[in-house]
């Protein structure tokens, strides 16, 4: 009984954790007249397919969906980029104003983004960027905590790969990028991972800058199909369901570096 | 074509190369800098235009009155507004509620969850990964499925409320404090979070409290079996090597977890927006950010709602510095 206790306990938890997707689920299989019909039964008894393009149909998710990977992709492949370019430079190279540039961007992580949304948002409409791509993904093409971690990922690396490559002629980029950046790719995944997920659920930050139907980023979208009149309880299920899909896929894809990128958040936050 | 192609992969490559001898021209007395003028200038110059000039243009911004910006500049007029308005206070009151209602119960929540999987052997990725699940997916969605949950007419926590006999409830759009409703109405209803604030904080507390699990479970993890195990030979009980050994060697971790979950739940945004607007969004769950939000977005306000994030930002800062010195010293390293 001791052995199992934990287990039990577990479970129990657990069940109360999944629960509500499991619901999610089982309402997005349900025609409308069962799920707006109240029960406690996971089980929709019945597949109700038609649910998937009528979703579609009700709003344009392809274009939410279109928006929301277009810019995490990109705000994700930016933040890998000069991530690594910056943290490679404050790790391995020597140069004046080293040490109190580093302290100035780690400085940038203590101020929290709701202090700056306003002014960030006047600089964005005097660019001309709003309602555009550009306001929603080049704020974000850096973060300080991304450097960091590149920072400290490079100086773990032994001195010795630096050298060798040193004598044989090669030069900074080379070596950054065709030694240096599969060297620390646990670090890429993660960063990558990081700024991918944050850019995908971001929330605030698309509301303020984008007003355009066309625009709209999924987590906009999902939000706006809520207050639509006359959203159907089946659909909107339906919705939540395909919006959270594309992280659920990845952090079964990449569970060891979901946990890691969390540890990292916590530190940032 | 596979000429092509091979030119193509070859790119990068000469692209690299290129840069390098380009790097190789600067003078051999500049050493590092030119590589590192190149390699550090497209972060700084992200970091400088959107995060470090909005931290000065804010302070300037919150100097104006009027709407959009472009008004006057009235000193700290914008400041006093704040602090003389019922609504900033009101909000300030629903934040702090929020992070009192979340934090405490969350942590020990999530040290109950992860003490009893550091305990067990079979199955610990699978229940791990269970727990952690809601912290991956977004929040909006997640607020989406809940808010059907709480859905007065039929949802589920009405239905569970029916079975155990208890009349149906208002959830999210019931702005009456808890107190009250618990108290039967000995309680004046104004007092206390309202039942809809307490909706967001429970909703915030089974998403984050992952986060929390996995940290902790790193934290035990990093304790050595001998120090426990030489607790018990000496004989000490179950629960007093919890008391006396686990939890001051876990103290970091619990102060880390502390100060991160408190600044994370002064910054709430999405659940309390994905939860209540559209209905039940009023003064009892408008936290401060969401006040800021709105008198920025609904109202114009833009030099009020920065002078009132800016006095968040104090707020932060001042709690963060006020955690690190009064706990802070008592945590435990070693």
């Amino acid at each position: 009984m001791r052995r199992v206790l934990p287990h039990i306990l577990l479970a129990a938890f657990g069940l109360l954790m999944v629960w509500p997707f499991l619901w999610m689920l089982s309402t997005a299989c349900k025609d409308y007249a069962s799920a707006s019909t109240p029960s406690l039964s996971l089980w929709p008894g019945m597949f109700h397919w038609q649910n998937l393009p009528d979703t579609f149909r009700a709003a344009p998710f392809g274009r939410y969906f279109f928006n929301s990977f277009l810019v995490a992709g990109t705000v994700s492949l930016s933040v890998v980029l000069t991530s690594l370019m910056a943290g490679y430079a404050f790790a391995r190279l020597r140069f004046p104003g080293r040490g109190v540039l580093f302290a100035l961007v780690l400085g940038s992580m203590m101020v929290p983004f709701e202090a700056i949304f306003v002014p960030n948002f006047v600089l964005i409409s005097r660019l001309g960027w709003y309602d555009s791509y550009a306001a929603l993904i080049v704020p974000w093409c850096a973060n300080a905590f991304s450097i960091f971690l590149m920072r400290q990922a490079f100086l773990a690396l032994p001195a010795d790969f630096y050298d060798a490559a040193r004598i044989d002629g090669c030069g900074h980029l080379r070596f950054l990028f065709r030694i240096g950046a599969p060297l620390v790719r646990p670090m890429v995944i993660t960063v990558a991972l990081f700024a991918f997920l944050g850019s995908y659920n971001s929330l605030l930050w698309p509301l303020v800058v984008t007003a355009d139907g066309s625009m709209r980023v999924v987590q906009v979208g999902l939000t706006a199909f809520n207050t639509d009149a006359g959203v159907r309880i089946n659909l909107l299920m339906c919705a939540s369901a395909i919006v959270i899909l594309p992280t659920v896929v990845l952090y079964f894809a990449a569970q060891r570096y979901f946990v890691e990128s969390a540890l990292g958040a916590g530190i940032k936050a | 074509m596979t000429r092509m192609a091979e030119t193509f992969a070859a790119l990068p490559d000469r692209l690299l190369a290129l840069l390098d001898s380009l790097l190789d021209r600067f003078p051999r007395r500049m050493g590092d800098i030119p590589a590192a003028v190149l390699l550090t200038a497209p972060a700084l110059l992200v970091l400088g235009a959107f995060s470090f000039t909005p931290m000065v243009n804010a302070l300037t911004l919150s100097l104006r009155g009027g709407k959009h910006g472009d008004g006057a500049f009235i000193g700290l007029g914008n400041y006093l507004d704040a602090l003389r308005s019922g609504e900033f206070w009101q909000s300030l009151t629903v934040t702090i509620y929020y992070v009192l209602g979340t934090i405490p119960a969350m942590l020990a929540f999530s040290f109950l969850i992860a003490l009893v999987l550091h305990r067990i052997s079979r199955a610990r990725g699978f229940f791990r990964t269970l727990y952690f699940l809601p912290y991956v997916t977004s929040v909006v969605a997640a607020a989406m499925v809940w808010r059907s949950l709480f859905n007065p007419r039929g949802g589920v926590f009405n239905l569970l409320m029916a079975w155990v006999g208890v009349a149906p409830q208002q959830w999210l759009l019931e702005p009456r404090g808890m107190l009250h409703l618990l108290t039967g109405g000995a309680v004046n209803a104004s007092i206390g979070p309202s039942m809809a604030l307490c909706c967001v904080m429970l909703f915030d507390i089974w998403h984050g409290c992952g986060f929390m699990i996995v940290v902790f479970l790193a934290g035990l993890s990093s304790i050595p079996r001998e120090v426990e195990e030489s607790a018990r030979i000496d004989g000490a009980g179950g629960l007093r090597t919890l008391w006396h050994i686990t939890l001051p060697l876990l103290s970091p971790t619990i102060f880390f977890l502390g100060v991160v979950g408190v600044v994370r739940a002064f910054q709430a945004f999405n659940s309390f927006y994905a939860l209540t607007q559209g209905g039940g969004n009023t003064q009892d769950t408008r936290n401060l950010i969401l006040y800021i939000y709105s008198q920025f977005y609904d109202y114009g306000y833009w030099g009020y709602a920065t002078a009132a994030s800016t006095m968040l930002t104090l707020a932060i800062v001042a709690l963060t510095a006020l955690q690190w010195r009064f706990v802070g010293r008592r945590v435990h390293y070693s």
